[in-house]
């Protein structure tokens, strides 16, 4: 059973999802770390995304894959604007707050979803859906493949914004020092949204690469938001690499833990990795360290 | 006080959640001077700083800067005009290298003259240039106040607030950071220096204004001040 012929397959299908878990848990430790909130609202935002690529595709025949170019921005604004609106006004700069504030926001967009969707849980049939490619020993799903390549794209570019741009050094300077920000003239109540307007754009992504081999349901954020806290913790809180590595390190665990103790296990096994790192390495193992 | 004020205070009156700290604070400074705030811990200098810069919303008073309006306008707006403080407790961004530093002082203000301007706060400060990929929080306390005056100088500023820059140094440090500032007022920038520090501070101010409880108490030529007895008495000892 534990035949490096079946156990490679698993891990490179395991890495390919771990990419998606790593490019939700990058926009909540954006969020995080420069906020210093836990958003839980983030998983309501994936499956705000999820619809949005599903009717893209279901009333307008746009293919998921293209909608990512609709969806990135579309979800950036509403993070920006959830942001700036909603969270920043109502959490009058007390941490406790925002956490309830970010969860009432949660429920509301999920019982809006319920309300209007119906609880039913959907997919779409794209035509690439069981397309196979074989890779050295492994036969990945197509849609896999993309959302792999894809998410690792997406988190380069990400990278480049935080290191190489203006904007990138203003947020991770509002992030350590808003007083020294403010002095020379950056916007910090900008700065806030546009971090959750990026953090939810990854989220607008990873939908987009999620829905051809996902399905969509008002509740679908919460199977992402609970591994990608896992994730985020893995790596630290905050780390931009840690939540790379943690999505993928998440991912093969998943994969492998579902293939040893069966398809139910693979997840039990993520959250015994949760608590563990939680008893063991509360930091994470990039946590602590200057993002 | 020269005819033309850069910086015009009347009658500020600013505080934290309602309660007062200034009472009414009037003050200038002329293009090219150099100016000094003095007064002793929990004077008010720091509240008159950030209130200037729009740091907070004022109780009243006007602040004019280049002949413009500026109460209530947001710090980003103020820093865009040219008014730069380089605040108490340096705030230098600890996670970013010293560079990423000096790049963000240019944020609102000097973007297009960026790479000029680090070429020449870099000839001031040479030590930067030395710890140039270095993360800033691994600067010593006197790099570090470097690197916040350097931060401020990529903003082209007009008028230049320094808070307490002397803050923590050591003696040599203060010297050698008082003849800094001497020789950037030196190449014609204009400066108002808030300090504990009054001996050496109205040796290198042409003005100065003594704070004391949220007031403005004595104010005149630094050479006057210095033989003034009742600043000698209550900073000097005397
Ligand atoms: N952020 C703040 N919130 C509340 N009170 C403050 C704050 N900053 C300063 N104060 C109070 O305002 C008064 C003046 O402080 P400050 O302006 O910092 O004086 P200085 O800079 O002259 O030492 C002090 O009584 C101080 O306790
Ligand atoms: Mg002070």
């Amino acid at each position: 059973m534990l035949d490096p012929v079946i156990l490679l397959p698993a891990a490179i299908n395991g890495l390919t999802m771990g990419a998606v878990y790593a490019l939700v848990a990058l926009g909540l430790t954006l969020i995080y770390g420069v906020l210093h909130i836990i958003n839980f609202a983030h998983g309501s935002l994936l499956m705000v995304g999820l619809y949005g690529a599903f009717f893209l595709y279901q009333a307008g025949g746009i293919d998921p894959y293209l909608s990512l170019v609709l969806l990135v921005p579309a979800l950036f604004g509403l993070g920006y604007i959830l942001q700036w609106g909603v969270i920043g006004r109502a959490s009058h700069g007390s941490d406790q707050n925002v956490l309830l504030v970010t969860l009432g926001v949660s429920i509301v967009i999920e019982n809006l979803a319920l309300y209007f969707f119906t609880g039913d849980t959907r997919t779409i049939e794209a035509p690439y859906a069981f397309e196979m490619v074989d890779i050295a020993v492994a036969r990945v799903p197509l849609p896999r493949l993309v959302a792999f390549g894809a998410a690792l794209a997406i988190a380069a570019l990400l990278w480049l914004l935080m290191a190489k741009t203006d904007l990138g050094r203003a947020i991770r300077a509002v992030a350590k020092e808003r007083q020294g920000a403010r002095l020379v003239g950056i916007d910090v109540d900008h700065i806030f949204a546009m971090s959750f307007g990026i953090g939810t754009a990854c989220v607008g992504a990873a939908a987009a690469l999620l829905l051809p081999m996902f399905y969509v349901s008002p509740h679908v954020g919460h199977v992402f938001v609970l591994v990608a806290f896992t994730v985020v913790v893995l790596g630290g809180m905050g780390s931009f690499i840690g939540a790379l590595l943690g999505g993928l390190i998440i991912g093969v665990t998943e994969s492998l833990g579902g293939l040893i103790f069966g398809e139910t296990f693979g997840q039990l096994a993520i959250f015994l990795i949760f608590i563990a790192i939680l008893l063991f390495r509360p930091t994470g193992f990039f946590g602590g360290r200057p993002s | 006080m020269s005819a033309v004020s850069l910086l015009e205070v009347r009658s500020l009156r600013a505080g934290y959640g309602g309660v007062p700290v200034l009472h009414g604070v009037d003050f200038d400074i002329a293009a090219g001077e150099i100016v000094a705030v003095l007064g002793s811990n929990g004077a008010g200098k720091s509240t008159l700083n950030n209130n200037v810069c729009g740091l907070y919303r004022l109780f009243g008073g006007t602040v004019r800067f280049a002949g413009e309006d500026i109460a209530g306008l947001s710090s980003s707006d103020i820093v865009a005009r040219g008014l730069v403080q380089v605040p108490e407790g340096r705030r230098v961004f600890p996670n970013l290298t010293v560079r990423e530093n000096l790049d963000l002082g240019s944020y609102r203000r000097g973007r297009a003259n960026r790479a000029r301007n680090r070429d020449r706060v870099v000839a001031v400060f040479p030590r930067l240039g030395e710890r140039f990929g270095q993360a800033a929080g691994t600067l010593s306390g006197g790099e570090q106040q470097m690197l916040a005056i350097a931060r401020g100088l990529m903003a082209e500023p007009r008028l230049l607030i320094l808070d307490e820059p002397s803050l923590g140094l050591s003696p040599l440090l203060v010297e050698e950071m008082f003849g800094l500032i001497r020789r950037l007022h030196g190449d014609g920038l204009s400066i108002l220096l808030v300090e504990q520090n009054v001996v050496q501070s109205l040796d290198l101010a042409q003005r100065a204004y003594v704070m004391e409880n949220g007031r403005i108490m004595l104010s005149g030529p630094a050479a006057a001040l210095r033989e003034d007895p009742a600043l000698r008495r209550a900073y000097l000892g005397m």
